[in-house]
């Protein structure tokens, strides 16, 4: 029988020859990511456990991106970003990346992608949910808490439930209308937010392979809002290209074989799909937007590690190009280098920049700002009852600040569409 | 490891996702700070909306006034309790808040995790859905050897499922006692 490539990677990582899923298994972990939210308890765990002779098992290892509550006059955020920079000056960390400095990069999942710590074959933990992003790479990537982050950052070793495998095959190419949210809110829908718990979501076919890098984290990024344990889309050349341009670490491709098992295959057909939101205050309410165009709305929101990269804002900027958005409209890139491409990438001759500039939109400064509320003074934080589509990934009550407002999650495009109009609307209908 | 934990039930419904049990503005105090980690306790569900906090009837707040601990220990939830983000602040704020076990349908994987290998409190699954049969303030009494829980208040008694193989953590306290206790970790 042969094995998935999650087992594959699995099963490297446990020095054995073959796992099967539901086996208890301990895992060597190449990469350990933090930032400011868990990386400070992290820590004090990490000295309470291992007392005044604690080593971080491998420092080359270690990588903390702090991105949550970076722009806020919260003393107590501040103080934890401290503590982080106190924490790697002590240490020596390599891979720290301050903010305030040229080293700060954004928000870690994309920033993860960027500087090259995701490399096909290997195996990644994070303490954040969206730590699965990395799986776009070919490899296994998980979110834990702060206990389990301070046992690999003293031994290197987790355990981990080998999962079983769901595959969601598509078919087609991608129409101009439809982005990889689609195709994510789409599955959501379909199998509820936990109908991959304890399992791994492959995500593959044709519809999946023509996808850019930034859109297949799209599809990873979201497999725990399904409750996924990990989301993985094998290496191609596209992958191996990226990883190339940014890191000599040696990589190792693994494929499913033929015969793997999985618990469960789905199949769509892009051509037959349709633009898709997740209603409030569930991931998993799905609708098309045809169903609920005409909603009126409070806010436009594109941002975060599943909804503000470089496609996401060429897709904005495509609708917003010549117009004006009719209600409110932040905009905050994923990373600090999403920001400056904002100043490269042109749409019909204008930078993406100036677009949302002349059509009226606030851009903000590379963080996870309002996808998940935060202190009250972060940029795009939602208010009492506002009504909001965004492009975040959770809309879970107050997830976005309010416990009184309602999140709508769409693509880039649907945002876009109706930020013009100020209500929801298809983006075939603006296209 | 408790072999009974006796406590008033709080219930609460489905999908109660770590936003709920702390919101995220609050995950800016220290967890280590002896006075700022009573915050956590403070907070804890009050990001659950009201009509939805304490079932049936709902309307009841979880922290009454200032206090950091709550009059309630035993959580019944619905399915998939804990979903949303990997943060350990939401086990650490229901420990601070005095909650010894959440008994629910299913949980989302890394809060699961949480409250084993940090050693917060015990996430029980039920064999049916109990947060339809059990009201906010009943009395209940978990046996852990007998994986069962009685609702003192009414009479009923429900079965639980067994911990299973994360037990053995449990069983040490968190995972750094298992892995000393296994010989993994030395000290």
């Amino acid at each position: 029988m042969g094995m998935t490539i999650t087992e594959k990677i699995l099963a490297k990582a446990s020095g054995k020859s073959k796992v099967v899923p539901g086996e208890t298994i301990w895992l060597s972990v190449d990469v350990l990511m933090t930032h400011d939210v868990c990386g400070p308890p992290t820590i004090d765990i990490w000295k309470r456990e291992f007392g005044s002779s604690a080593k971080i098992w491998d420092k080359d290892k270690l990588v903390i991106f702090p991105d949550h509550y970076i722009f806020t006059a919260n003393s107590h955020a501040i103080a934890n970003v401290a503590k982080l920079r106190e924490f790697a000056s002590e240490y020596d960390l390599p891979n720290y990346y301050g903010p305030g400095t040229d080293r700060y990069k954004g928000v870690c999942h994309m920033a993860l992608a960027e500087e090259g710590y995701n490399v096909p074959g290997t195996v990644l933990f994070g303490t954040d949910s969206h730590t699965c992003t990395s799986g776009a790479f070919g490899m296994f990537s998980t979110g834990v808490g702060n206990s389990d982050a301070a046992f690999i950052l003293g031994t290197g070793k987790i355990w981990e439930k080998v999962p079983e495998s769901m595959l969601f095959w598509f078919d087609g190419e991608i129409p101009p209308y439809l982005t990889a949210k689609d195709m994510i809110l789409q599955i959501i829908g379909d199998i509820t937010t936990d109908g991959a718990t304890y399992r791994a979501m492959e995500f593959a076919g044709p519809g999946v392979m023509s996808l850019p890098m930034s859109e297949r984290m799209t599809l990873t990024n979201m497999a725990i809002e399904a409750g996924g344990m990990n989301g993985i889309i094998e290496a191609d050349e596209l992958t191996e290209a990226y990883v190339k341009a940014r890191t000599s670490k040696p990589y190792e491709i693994f494929r499913s074989d033929a015969d793997a098992v999985y618990q469960s295959r789905y199949t769509y057909d892009l051509s037959k799909m349709e633009p898709m939101v997740a209603k409030p205050h569930s991931p998993d309410n799905k609708d098309t937007v045809r169903n609920v165009q005409g909603t009126r709305l409070t806010k436009c929101y594109i941002g975060s590690c599943t909804g503000g990269k470089l496609e996401d804002f060429i897709f904005a900027a495509r609708i917003l190009f010549g117009q004006q958005v009719q209600v409110p409209t932040f905009i905050v890139p994923a990373s600090t280098w999403v920001d400056q491409q904002l100043d490269v990438e042109t749409v019909n001759g204008v930078t993406l920049r100036d677009i949302f500039k002349k059509a009226g939109c606030q851009i903000g400064e590379s963080s996870c700002a309002a996808c998940l509320g935060g202190p009250s003074d972060t940029f795009g934080r939602a208010q009492d009852e506002e009504v909001i589509i965004s492009t975040t990934n959770r809309n879970f009550p107050g997830r976005m600040g309010s416990k009184k407002s309602a999140v709508y999650l769409a693509s880039a495009l649907t945002v876009a569409a109706s930020a013009v109009k100020g209500v929801i609307t298809d983006p075939r209908d603006v296209m | 490891m408790e072999k009974v934990i006796q406590g008033k039930a709080f219930v609460l419904g489905d999908k109660i996702d770590t936003d709920q049990i702390i919101p995220a503005e609050h995950l800016v105090y220290s967890l280590s700070h002896p006075e700022e980690k009573k915050k956590y306790g403070h907070y804890a569900f009050s990001g659950v909306p009201l009509p939805e906090s304490g079932l049936p009837m709902g309307h009841i707040p979880f922290i009454k006034g200032e206090n950091h601990l709550s009059d309630y220990s035993i959580i019944i939830g619905g399915g998939n309790f804990g979903c949303g983000s990997s943060r350990e602040h939401a086990p650490f704020a229901l420990q601070v808040a005095g909650v010894k076990a959440v008994i629910a349908e299913s949980y989302a994987r890394i809060f699961y995790r949480n409250c084993v290998d940090g050693g917060f409190l015990i996430p029980y699954e039920g064999y049916e859905k109990l947060n339809d049969k059990i009201k906010t303030g009943d009395e209940l009494e978990i046996d852990l050897a007998a994986n069962s829980v009685k609702n003192l208040t009414t009479g009923q008694e429900y079965l639980l499922k067994p911990l299973g193989s994360v037990v053995s953590i449990i069983e040490a306290g968190d995972l750094f006692e298992y892995a000393r206790k296994t010989g993994m970790l030395q000290g």
